[in-house]
């Protein structure tokens, strides 16, 4: 697939070409354009994902190229980058959600706990039950608080009993840190909490089904300063359970929630990081560019 | 202009025009439409005055007819022969009014339409706010438009509402409302046998919910089902495809789909239900009440279809983002969530089905039998309307005003569930927005 594709990006000619034995992958078949590896460091020795020459198409259109990151155990993972980057569908092609995109076509492989979910054989109700997600917007269902938690438990079986389902949703919601909030009136609708408790509903709802991995898409564009530090207190909280990956436009989230951060830029992942190294010593001149805030 | 070139008009040039032309043209119209509305009256009152007085001693129809006739010589319509010596003298009169009447019309809208013409330039000055003057015009012309679509609606319903109080002066509400027998056959002379009619509404109540009935029991889950199949599952190819076929389906003329049901449903239905051994009658409820559903297969799925496709795709991406399936987060999101509004489509249906005539003209029989067979002949509401004032009637008997009691109460039903429909569609819509 890599023969003949044409790289719209003059920047990484000028920066890229980093000499690329030290990561071990086979890209011998790059052309000379898009002949660039990710600086730093995209491999970690416990990945619980790991995502290998990936490439998202839209139709005609390569959003993603070539992109292989690892995402470790119970660590919490920034990308960030300029809008448009692939952050996003990168993020989505981790539990398949491009596949309900018809035009959306992902090549490469994506691993969890070492098994390829783009096998034939594999189910997206399983990966998606593994592998949660919270969107941009909060889009909690129009039924109750307790309904929408109950949700996914529901469809995937796990409570034999009214007493287990409402054990599940009680911790749920406290992991949400949104129990004492909502206790008194969990059959009031979702849509009525405010965008935050919204938010932290949804992460509750996703949380419901015990998920190893929670994707994250930008959880608090939509909120206010306050409710988006109660997220993060959250994702502080989540990252001893779950495996977090987050995509962020604030750089300071990132670089308050993350412990690695991956930075995007058309489609390429230009650096990959510990947080500290990635905002302090950027070893690309893209990352830098952006992090100074000269672009994005 | 002192100095500001077209700067310092207040509007654009095109606006002066569109004033002037507006005050040309708008007050001409309206008394051209006032002159054409009121001249038969004044030269048809001018000409009876100018008769002698034995005839207009006469009884008003006499008059018209008389009139009628002496019109018709002055156009050339009526031979000489038949008019007497008066009628020829008022029907010279009547020609020299129409044509100074003529005349004088082309005189009075003509200059009106100058003078108003000459008013708005007389006017126009830089500080003249045309563009205000003229939106405002514009306004009033779109209000009166709609005004009129209200005034006509208002007309039908009380012209309706009157005869059918008629109807009520001979035939009490509560005979007609709770009557459990239809036979609007009335004895026009006293001698007449075997002709007392019954005017009880029940049985055509009846036939008319059975047919529409079977309509949306077909009608329902078949447009439901590929309203969701096209707006979930099918690829965009499929649905562009499939949307407009369905819609030709609800362009076919329902006098079409009447002979169909009649010539080839329901004498299908009839040999298949005599080869299994049933009684079926050649206009069956079953025969009308099946066209009938397909005819609004495309009505339901359209409207269901738009309505699902309107809960967000963040509701999607949140049931499939859980590992649901999609029949689940079709089952116990999607349609939840789009449930009152295809409640208010469905209900919008019901009442299309209850005021539907062609198909229940041709296919449902004319016999008002109180039965919920399906396999038997029923009558509808609309039906016995057709019937009633089809050939020669005479316009003041029950007969004949029994139909616009039946129009009334069709009228209220389909009025009221237009209005539960709509409500339960606007609740709907809060969700969301």
């Amino acid at each position: 697939m890599q023969g003949s594709e044409k790289i719209n990006a003059p920047q990484l000619m000028a920066h890229g070409a980093v000499p690329n034995e030290a990561v071990g992958l086979d890209i011998h078949a790059h052309s000379d354009v898009s002949d660039y590896e990710t600086t730093g460091k995209p491999f970690v020795d416990n990945a619980k994902m790991s995502a290998r020459n990936v490439n998202v198409f839209y139709g005609e259109k390569r959003a993603i190229m070539d992109v292989s990151l690892d995402i470790g155990e119970n660590e919490v993972i920034a990308m960030i980058g300029p809008s448009g980057c692939g952050k996003s569908t990168f993020l989505r092609s981790l539990n398949r959600m491009n596949d309900i995109i018809p035009i959306c076509k992902v090549k490469g492989d994506v691993f969890l706990d070492g098994e390829n979910i783009y096998a034939g054989n594999q189910d997206t109700v399983l990966l998606r039950a593994r592998v949660g997600m919270v969107f941009q917007k909060p889009n909690p269902f129009p039924k109750s608080i307790y309904e929408n938690v109950a949700y996914g438990p529901r469809i995937h079986g796990l409570a034999h009993s009214k007493a287990e389902l409402d054990e599940i949703v009680e911790k749920s919601l406290r992991r949400a840190s949104l129990w004492d909030e909502v206790k008194d009136v969990l059959d009031q609708p979702g849509t009525g909490l405010s965008g935050g408790q919204q938010q932290r509903l949804c992460i509750a709802r996703a949380i419901a089904v015990s998920p190893e991995v929670i994707l994250m898409d930008e959880p608090c564009s939509a909120l206010d300063p306050i409710a988006t530090a109660r997220i993060e207190e959250l994702i502080d909280e989540l990252k001893e359970r779950f495996t977090i990956a987050i995509v962020t436009h604030s750089m300071q989230q990132a670089a308050r929630v993350s412990q690695r951060t991956a930075y995007f830029h058309l489609g390429k992942l230009i650096e990959v990081g510990d947080t500290k190294q990635v905002f302090t010593m950027p070893a690309h001149e893209l990352t830098e560019n952006y992090i100074t805030g000269r672009f994005g | 202009m002192a100095g500001g070139g077209l700067g310092s008009l207040n509007s654009l040039p095109k606006h002066y025009g569109y004033m002037a032309a507006l005050w040309a043209g708008l007050p001409a119209f309206f008394l051209f439409l006032a002159w054409l509305a009121l001249e038969g009256h004044y030269i048809q009152s001018m000409v009876v005055g100018s008769l002698p007085a034995e005839i207009q001693a006469m009884s008003d129809d006499e008059i018209g007819l008389y009139y009628n006739q002496l019109v018709g010589y002055a156009q050339g319509s009526v031979d000489r022969s038949m008019l007497n010596e008066d009628q020829i003298a008022a029907a010279n009169n009547y020609q020299q009014l129409v044509a100074k009447g003529q005349a004088m019309k082309f005189l009075l809208v003509g200059s009106l339409a100058v003078l108003g013409g000459m008013l708005a330039t007389i006017r126009v000055s830089p500080e003249l706010r045309a563009r205000n003057h003229v939106e405002n015009i514009f306004k009033w012309i779109l209000f009166s438009c709609s005004f009129i679509a209200v005034l006509t609606t208002l007309g039908i319903v009380l012209s309706v509402l009157f005869e059918a109080i008629r109807f009520f002066q001979v035939i009490t509400i509560s005979d007609f409302l709770l009557g459990l027998q239809w036979s609007p056959q009335m004895a026009i002379r006293a001698d007449q046998v075997g002709a007392s009619g019954s005017f009880g509404f029940v049985p055509l109540l009846v036939g008319t919910l059975l047919i529409s009935f079977v309509a949306m029991f077909i009608a329902v889950p078949i447009g439901l089902m590929s309203a969701i199949y096209l707006s979930e599952y099918a690829s965009r190819r499929f649905r562009a495809i499939t949307k407009p076929v369905l819609e030709i389906l609800a362009g076919v003329p329902t006098v079409v789909y009447g002979f169909f049901a009649a010539l080839t449903v329901a004498p299908f239905i009839r040999d298949l239900g005599e080869s299994l051994g049933l009684t079926v009658a050649s206009e069956s409820a079953l025969a009308a009440g099946l066209v009938m559903g397909i005819m609004i297969i495309p009505f339901v799925m359209s409207l269901s279809d738009d309505i699902i496709s309107a809960v967000p795709d963040s509701m999607r991406e949140a049931s499939l983002g859980m590992g649901a399936t999609m029949n689940e987060t079709i089952r116990k999101v999607l349609m939840p969530a789009a449930l009152p509004g295809i409640v208010g489509g469905i209900l919008l249906a019901v009442s299309r089905a209850i005021g539907e005539t062609m198909i229940v003209v041709m296919a449902a029989g004319l016999s008002a039998k109180l039965t919920v067979n399906p396999l038997e002949a029923v009558t509808t509401i609309t039906v016995q309307i057709v019937t009633l004032l089809v050939g020669d009637q005479e316009f003041d008997s029950p007969k004949t005003l029994a139909a616009f009691a039946l129009g009334l109460v069709l009228f209220f039903v389909t009025l009221s569930l237009n209005v539960i429909a709509l409500y339960v569609v606007r609740k709907y819509r809060e969700q969301y927005d």
